[in-house]
Parts: structure tokens; sequence; C-alpha cells
């Protein structure tokens, strides 16, 4: 593939205006869905003192970890010098930009007092990890657009593996960072574990890509450009590749508490007992998220391109579903604040699972991230050549023989 | 009456060096209160015990520190602030019932500081730990992270506050362990309250103070604190759990 030629969506297209009017009013709803939370107070949301963050963080975490996975396409071209996925380098770092920019937007409009935003980006307390996400996150979007620019200027180009290499050392230190929000709290026992970090470098690897897969195959259908089964089975098979991963590193993270005694109470509410966290987990993130998609993706259902996008779309779905469990579930299960003891009575709720049920405005506000991230990245389709023109087999690998 | 020249000269005389050092006099007096600058002091490190043994079926303390703290209840339990609650517990092997209070434990280490990104939470060098309301950006951070569920998040508009202890809605807070009372050189009111109210299950005072009854009564017999294995060097300590 010596030259690669990149295009805007076409203007006057009626069904890309739709699309954007359709993200663009879920992202106006989560705003709005903000404005009334933050109007009456979070009171109104089913978040309590018991279970402090919810819905919209899990929809937050999950853009945040999906967008630094997103990157991971660009990362395989310019780090690793695979030439077959150079072509997909641009919206691939495109979608790591908005869905962070999605994600962020979330967790700051949830915020008790959203404009006292500059109290964050003026005083830092270094030794907490949100001071440090603030400091990757902003760092994450100026390298990616420095590292957009050398790959979308063609004088640039021969400086896209430096910055590609510092942006995919970035990333991952940005998502060790964000697994480290849960990590390295000691209070709570579905946290406090240092292999919470990794499993989040590879639940970015896996988000990101179901993502990145299935924005692809939309922006290329719905232009008309053809996407040929070398690239489509190369994603395809690497996005079960990443599934399989995420799964062994949950097994070994259950494994690790089910053999730790003092870990077993909240290991039998996840896996057992723990009603809608259970199912959650077994339906949700194993069964949908899990299960489902690796049957498809490694099968010859896989060569059907609907049911790869169903898979892919699974995948996301139960991306949700396991960050739903990781930061709801793990704030339902009462700390351990007197060991050995029953808890008789308490007015505050002490050892026992907190009730949360999520409410309209925060659903609608962590649907509106997902919104504005799409809308970004619809708008900067149209006026920046992000799309390859064909990743046709021919155009993908010169040395593909047609069946 | 008329004075004369010397009579005048010792009488001006004597009411200048009155007034020259009055406020030197007067100084001396307020040296004896603590100025806001020196109210704080690394020699201090203030502590609470709790006599479990002691501890009964009352809520003095509750309602005392809600009631001096104007934390008031809007009848939504999940989400209504509490500074400090009372527990009941049971042991699991030999059914022992016992009940305690529960607030901020005031650590020497306080994972609520280490979290907090933007400085809100901190601990003074007195040891009591504090959330400047003015910084804080409502992001729960220090509640996900504090073993102990002492903070509470205000959700909802605040109504009837106190001047010395400021709420607002979208902000954290927990138990000051009544720091205005305690720079005036008064007990937290639920001490005061258990005390007065209650069966005189706690004490308040200087644990670096050798000569403090709080450190009489924590050298007399054993006390241990809440959650001993996260190390984490609490100032409120419990006698018998």
């Amino acid at each position: 593939m010596a030259h690669v030629n990149y295009g805007t969506i076409e203007p006057r297209s009626l069904g890309f205006y739709a699309v954007l009017g359709i993200l663009g009013a879920i992202t106006l709803a989560g705003l709005g869905a903000a404005l009334y939370m933050e109007h009456h107070g979070h009171w109104i949301t089913g978040m309590s003192n018991q279970v402090m963050w919810g819905v919209p963080h899990v929809f937050a975490v999950f853009l945040i970890v999906a967008a630094s996975g997103a990157l991971n396409v660009a990362s395989i071209a310019s780090v690793f010098g695979r030439q077959l996925y150079k072509p997909l380098a641009r919206l691939s770092s495109l979608l790591a930009i908005t869905l962070l920019a999605g994600g962020l937007a979330i967790l700051v409009l949830d915020l008790g007092r959203p404009d006292r935003l500059i109290e964050a980006m003026t005083y830092y307390n270094f030794k907490s990890i949100f001071a440090w996400n603030i400091y990757l996150y902003i760092g994450f979007f100026g390298i990616v657009i420095v590292y957009l620019w050398m790959m979308m200027e063609r004088r640039m180009n021969d400086y896209t593996k430096p910055v590609g290499m510092l942006a995919f050392i970035w990333r991952l230190t940005l998502t060790t960072g964000t697994g480290s929000i849960f990590g390295f709290l000691v209070a709570r026992e579905a946290y406090n574990s240092a292999i919470i970090a990794p499993m989040f470098i590879i639940m970015s690897f896996e988000f990101g890509l179901a993502i990145f897969l299935v924005v692809l195959m939309a922006g290329m259908r719905w232009t008309g450009r053809e996407l040929g089964d070398v690239v489509f089975n190369r994603l395809r098979f690497l996005l079960g590749v990443f599934v399989a991963a995420v799964m062994y590193f949950v097994t070994v993270y259950h494994l690790t508490n089910l053999y730790i005694t003092q870990r077993h109470g909240i290991e039998g509410f996840i896996l057992l007992d723990g009603g809608i966290y259970t199912k959650m987990f077994w339906l949700g993130q194993v069964i949908v998220g899990g299960v489902i998609p690796l049957i498809i993706l490694f099968s010859g259902l896989g060569k059907s391109r609907a049911l790869t996008a169903l898979a892919a779309i699974l995948v996301v779905l139960g991306g949700i579903a396991q960050v739903y469990v990781i930061i709801i579930g793990g704030q339902a299960y009462p700390m351990p604040l007197y060991p050995g003891k029953d808890i008789v009575s308490s007015s505050f709720f002490d050892g026992m699972v907190a009730v949360y049920s999520p409410s309209l405005p925060e659903v609608i506000l962590g649907i509106g991230g997902i919104g504005l991230a799409l809308v970004m990245a619809a708008f900067a389709m149209r006026v920046l050549p992000f799309l390859p023109q064909s990743l046709s087999d021919a155009d993908a690998d010169p040395h593909h023989k047609a069946a | 009456m008329s004075l004369s020249r010397r009579e005048f000269i010792g009488i001006s005389g004597a009411a200048v060096a009155g007034m020259a050092l009055a406020p030197g006099l007067r100084l001396v007096e307020l040296a004896r209160a603590r100025s806001p600058e020196e109210a704080v002091t690394r020699l201090q490190r203030w502590g609470l015990l709790v006599d479990i043994g002691k501890c009964h079926d009352c809520n003095a303390c509750v309602t005392a520190c809600h009631e001096e703290n104007g934390v008031t209840s809007h009848g939504r339990p999940a989400t209504d602030a509490q500074w400090i609650r009372k527990v009941e517990l049971k042991d699991k092997l030999t059914g022992y019932v016992e009940t305690l209070p529960v607030m901020c434990q005031h650590c020497a280490e306080p994972p609520c500081v280490d979290v907090c990104p933007t400085g809100a939470s901190f601990k003074r060098i007195d040891g009591i730990v504090l959330v400047d309301k003015h910084i804080c950006i409502g992001c729960r951070y220090c509640m996900m992270a504090c073993p102990y569920k002492a903070r509470s998040f205000v959700h909802e508009e605040t109504t009837n506050q106190k001047p010395h202890a400021p709420r607002g809605k979208g902000t954290v807070e927990s138990c000051t362990l009544c720091v205005h009372r305690v720079d005036a050189g008064r007990i937290p009111a639920c001490v005061e309250a258990c005390n007065k109210d209650g069966n005189k299950a706690m004490v308040f005072g200087d644990l670096k103070d050798p000569h403090s009854e709080i450190n009489k009564q924590l050298a007399s017999a054993p006390t241990t604190q809440l959650r001993p294995d996260l190390n984490l060097n609490t100032g409120v300590r419990y006698r018998g759990i």
C-alpha cells in the first residue's frame, strides 16, 4: 500500500445530517439532564450516601477506557509498523479524542459543583489519582492532536512514529491511571487490587476496538466506501483476541478474591447472590459481552458483516455491564467496618447492601456523553479527511489474491 | 479646685503611663486565649475515646451533633447527611450485643485527604480532618476512599445553617470534631451531650498531652481503632469492641 487516499464525508447528504441531528439531540438531552440534576441537587438521582458514583460514572469510565483503546489501531500502524492498519490510523485517533471528550463531559457535569472546575485545574494534590488523571487526560488530547497532525500533514509524516510511540506510552499510562482510581482504594473489598489497572488496559483494548469497528463499518457503508475482507477479518479476529483476554483477566481477578477468605463476602455477592449485580455479571458481562461475541467472531458466523457488527455492539453492552458491576456493585456491597460482627441496626445503612436504581436523568446524561463523542466524530469526518476512500482488498494488501 | 503645676504634671504623667501600659497589660490577657494564628499547633493532637461498655441505647451524641452543626433531615435517609451515627453490633460467635457511635475517625493518615484532587479534604496539624467547603468540587472520591463511611454528600439545598458550620449543596462534609468549639477551648457537642444526658462514655482531649484525661484513660486499659489493619492511626479510639 504505497499511498492512501482519504476523503471527507460528502456534503449535502441527507442521511449524514439526519445522523448529525439525532446525535446532536441526544447530546442536548444529556446537557438538559445535567442541568436538571444540578438545579435540584443529587437527591433526585438514584445516587446516595451509600452509592455516590452512579450511572453517569459508569458511562464516563466506559468512554474514558474506550477512548484510550480506540487509539490502539493507530498504534499498531505507527508503533508496530503494520501497514495494513495505516489507513485506519486517522479514524482511530479521532475516536480516541472524541470518546475521551464525551466521557469527561459526563464526569464534569455530574460533579456536585461543576462551576468550580477551575479549582481542579489550578490546584493539584499530587497524591490524588484524580489529579494525576487531569494531567493525563489533558496531555492525551494534546499528544493525539499532534499525532493526527503528523499523520495528516505530509511534510510531518516522518515524525509519525516517534509521536505515535509517545501516544502509545501515554495511553497505557492513562488507562493505568483510570484503573488505579479503583485499584488504589483500600476501603472497599471489590477494589484494592493491583490487577485492576492492567485489567482496565485490556478492557480498553476491547471496548475501544469494538466501538472503532462499529464506527468504521457504519462510516464506510453509509458513505459508499468499500471495506474489504482482509481488513475486516483482521479487525474481527483482533477483537476476538481482546474479548478472550478480558475474560482471562476477569477470571484471575475473581480467583484471587475467591482464594482470600476475607473477600468471600464480596465474591459471593457478585457471583452468586447479588441480585442485579450477579445477573449483570453472568448475563451482561460474561454471556452477552464475552461468550456470544467470541462464538460469532471466531466461527463462520463472523463472516457475516451484520453478525460481526452485532458482536461488536454486544461487546459494548457487555462492557457497560462490566463497568456497572465494578463501580456500582463495588459500592453496593457494604464495607467491612466491623469484622466478626453482625450489624443489628444503624441509621446510616452500615452492613446493608445499598439500594441503587438509576434515575432517568442519570441515564440520559450518560447516553448524552456517547452522543457527544459520536457527534464530534461525525462532524470531524465531514470537515477533514479521516476516512480512507477505499479499504478494498486490493488497496489494503497488494499481494492479496482473490480466493 | 486648683492644681499646682507639680500636681498637674504628676497626674498627667500617670495618665499617659497608664494609657501606654494598658494595651500591654491587655495583651498579656489576650495571649492566654488563642489568636487565629496561634490556634492550631503541632504540639496538640485532638482525639476522642469512646468507652463502649458505658455506651447504651441512647442517641444524645447524634442529636447534639446535628443540632450543633445544623445538620437537618429532609426525611430521606439515603441522601440525608449524617455526621455521627449509632451502630448496634452483635458478635457473630457469641451473640454479644454492643452499641457505639461512629463518626469521622480523624486519621493521622486520612485516605480522604490522599484522594482529594483539589486539596479540599485536609488535615489540620492538630489532627482534625476537615473539608474546605470553598474548594470542594463535589467529586465524592473521598467518600469512595473513606473506610468508615464517615462522609456525606449534601444532596439538596440547605437552610438554617449555623454560621460556624457552613454547608453547601454539591459538596461533601463530615464530623469536624466541632472545630469551632475546640478552637474556643470547649469540647465537642457529642461529648458534652454524652456527659450531660448520656452515660459519660466519651472523653475528648489532647492525645499529645501526657497529663490529659484521655491519655490517662488510654494508658489504663486496652483500646482499639476501627479497622486497625489499615494502619491509619485514628484520632478516635474505642474501648471494649
